[in-house]
């Protein structure tokens, strides 16, 4: 097993037909993914590395059979195909693009409302890496050879740090389950928490690896739903201990935010929380290996 | 982005929101000038910095006569002003905005932000305004008003009349202070702001409600389609490495250390600089060269660094995924041609093998290694002058 994403899930790609969106869609064709279309505003009807290409997400839903969307869509045009794949009904949207306006998000996520919870769509980034289940399915543009399938789940807001945890684990031995990369920015469309309780039901996911970066409320929040709910180990890493601090405007961000903020704080609460805390970025591989020895 | 308190001033007004009488000066005639042309018998001369806490740094001069305000903004302009949010560097005095004083009765303190924890607009607003409002939300946060915007409808007149009764404020007062709410978020909302901030909101003896400051950030994300907004950058504001770290798609922020660190992504970049200080070492820079990192840009990367004397080592760590190893390889090898202190390389992900062959078969003294760990304690231990 995995979360989100294997082998069988159909995926779409909104934004196909752009020269980034076709090299990623054909690389995730190549590790296996299941990709059965994409859709292109006024491009419906083609064929596109040998697969349909449609007008509207709700086309291409009906054709296919669509579950899941990658999105490789511009930041003007971004929220708007989110909410598109939301109303078609995709189980899972997984948006790369870097740049999105912070409102555009928090519109985005109201929309998501709408609907009841057991038809909401969940959207993974934007500006991540995306997903990857192992040995099964890619939905992003990760590179693929560094994951080991395995039973251990990533989480991770750095692209480029969740690569840096799959690789020292695959140098150890150990595999991946599933990785995912929810996003730099700031309004995530899922957090650490929503994919920490996937992991926990997945039966394949023995322990997890959760690494966060300075600033924002959502590592402290998941490491308290750790400790009160999850019965697999889990691996925390924060990265920023020597981040300069910021330079700031006005007093309203210093009056809503509550301690926890900086790296060192977060690193503190998931050690009291009981997380198995990687003491540098280089060690993050032989702190799962910790992690895993204190199950089995 | 940051704005001046004058430009923010002058973007709310377009709102509703009641400013006094001001003009921007860049010299003490100006200065004057403007004064004249407000008329009156006091003035508020304020330097635009952007940064609060001005007034307590003194950059907020009250003047009775025009001498008052040629010898206050003679004594401002050019001055390094150092506030409590500025970092100990602060910042110069490139423009003053003259305006007419205001007699006031009571300060109150209104803000909005986009909060992330609860991915809306939160309006912060407390009936005591003025310089201590950190302290107050710390010691007496029950004496702060808060309101989350709900997105879909928007911040409701009911929400500013439950915020303007709560603040005390008279029936005369509540109706303007209503406008002034709900002016500042349609601004926050139409111009894609991340921070507005009223402080003081004045209240005069004749029951006027008056923004007697304004501050305002924005979205950078969002400036491509707010050009009212994006025209009112100030460099001068702005650190000139980081502005041209800008210019070729870099992130830079520079630091005491003197390990020089080219990394690809804020995440690891952030841990890079952190392992290099658990390794006994000190990073000179944060610098994020992003994906698709080019040749050329990888160049100028190399030349950012390099322009901090302190650098006594360059440590280049990439983990491409929408990157690719060779492409960065062929810019590290072009930069690295005349490079005067030692390089690190460390290279992962796409293309890997191709691009560790372009280094190792270049000719040049670059060390390599496999790992981050590696990686980090190599360039300590070059930093420091121990291996040659």
């Amino acid at each position: 097993m995995s979360i989100l994403i294997n082998q069988h899930t159909r995926v779409i790609v909104q934004g196909f037909t752009g020269d980034k969106a076709s090299f990623h869609a054909s690389e995730m064709i190549a590790y296996g993914t299941n990709v059965v279309g994409g859709v292109t505003p006024g491009k419906g009807g083609k064929t596109h590395l040998g697969r349909p290409v449609f007008n509207t997400v709700k086309e291409a839903a009906a054709a296919t059979g669509a579950q899941a969307s990658l999105a490789f869509v511009p930041p003007p045009y971004a929220a708007d195909a989110l909410m598109e794949a939301a109303d078609a009904g995709l189980e899972l949207v997984c948006i790369i693009t870097d740049g999105i306006p912070s409102q555009d998000m928090m519109r985005v996520k109201r929309y998501l409302r709408r609907y009841p919870k057991e038809r909401r769509t969940t959207i993974v980034g934007p500006n991540c890496a995306g997903i990857i289940s192992a040995g099964k399915a890619m939905l992003g543009i990760m590179p693929s050879h560094i994951y080991l399938p395995g039973n251990v789940g990533i989480v991770s807001r750095s692209g480029t740090l969740g690569y840096e945890a799959a690789a020292q684990m695959k140098a150890l031995g150990i595999g991946v389950s599933t990785s995912v990369g929810i996003g730099g920015d700031p309004i995530n469309g899922s957090s650490f928490l929503d994919h920490m309780a996937r992991f926990e039901e997945d039966p394949d996911t023995r322990a997890v690896v959760m690494i966060g970066e300075i600033g924002g409320p959502q590592e402290a929040e998941a490491a308290a739903w750790i400790k009160e709910n999850m019965s697999k180990p889990v691996v925390g890493y924060v990265a920023g201990l020597t981040a300069p601090k910021g330079r700031r405007m006005g007093h309203a961000g210093a009056i809503i935010s509550a301690a926890g903020d900086t790296a060192a704080e977060k690193s503190e609460i998931m050690a009291s929380f009981g997380l198995f805390v990687a003491p540098s970025a280089a060690e993050l591989g032989t702190t799962v290996a910790r992690a895993l020895a204190s199950v089995a | 982005m940051d704005i001046h308190e004058y430009q923010a001033k002058s973007l709310l007004a377009g709102f509703g929101v009641v400013v006094p009488a001001g003009g921007v000066a860049y010299s003490p005639d100006q200065a004057v000038y403007v004064a004249t042309e407000l008329g009156g018998s006091h003035w508020a001369v304020k330097a635009q910095i952007h940064s609060g806490g001005r007034g307590k740094a003194g950059g907020v001069r009250l003047c009775r006569t025009y001498r008052d305000v040629a010898e206050a903004a003679q004594g401002l302009l050019g001055a390094r002003l150092v506030t409590n949010q500025t970092g100990p560097e602060g910042k110069v005095v490139h423009r003053l905005y003259v305006e007419r004083a205001t007699a006031f009765e009571r300060e109150i303190y209104l803000g909005f932000v986009l909060d992330r924890k609860i991915e809306r607009i939160r309006v912060i607003a407390s009936a005591e305004g003025g310089m201590e409002i950190e302290e107050i939300a710390h010691n007496k946060p029950e004496s702060i008003m808060q309101i989350e915007v709900e997105p879909a409808v928007g911040l409701q007149p009911f929400q500013a009349r439950e915020l303007a009764f709560g603040l005390g404020l008279n029936l005369k007062q509540v109706s303007q202070a209503v406008t002034i709410i709900l002016g500042c978020y349609r601004a926050f909302r139409d111009l894609d702001a991340t921070m507005v901030e009223i402080n003081p909101l004045v209240v005069t003896k004749e029951d006027q409600v008056i923004a007697l400051d304004a501050k305002m950030s924005f979205d950078d994300n969002a400036l491509f389609r707010r050009p009212q907004v994006s025209e009112m950058r100030d460099p001068a504001e702005e650190d000139p490495r980081e502005a041209q770290a800008a210019e070729h798609g870099l992130n830079y922020v520079g630091l005491a250390g003197d390990i020089g660190c080219i990394i690809n992504g804020a995440g690891l970049a952030m841990a890079t600089m952190d392992t290099i200080k658990y390794c006994g070492g000190e990073p000179a820079n944060f610098l994020d060269v992003g994906g698709g990192a080019s040749p050329e840009r990888v160049g100028a990367a190399f030349r950012l660094v390099l322009s901090d004397r302190n650098v006594k080592c360059i440590l280049v760590n990439i983990f491409a995924g929408i990157n690719r190893c060779d492409w960065v390889a062929q810019g590290v090898v072009q930069a690295a041609a005349d490079l005067k202190v030692p390089l690190v390389v460390r290279l992962a992900g796409t293309n890997v093998e191709e691009g560790q062959k372009i280094i190792r078969e270049c000719g040049l003294p670059i060390h390599t290694a496999d790992s981050l760990m590696e990686a980090s304690q190599l360039a300590v231990r070059l930093a420091a002058g121990a291996v040659a």
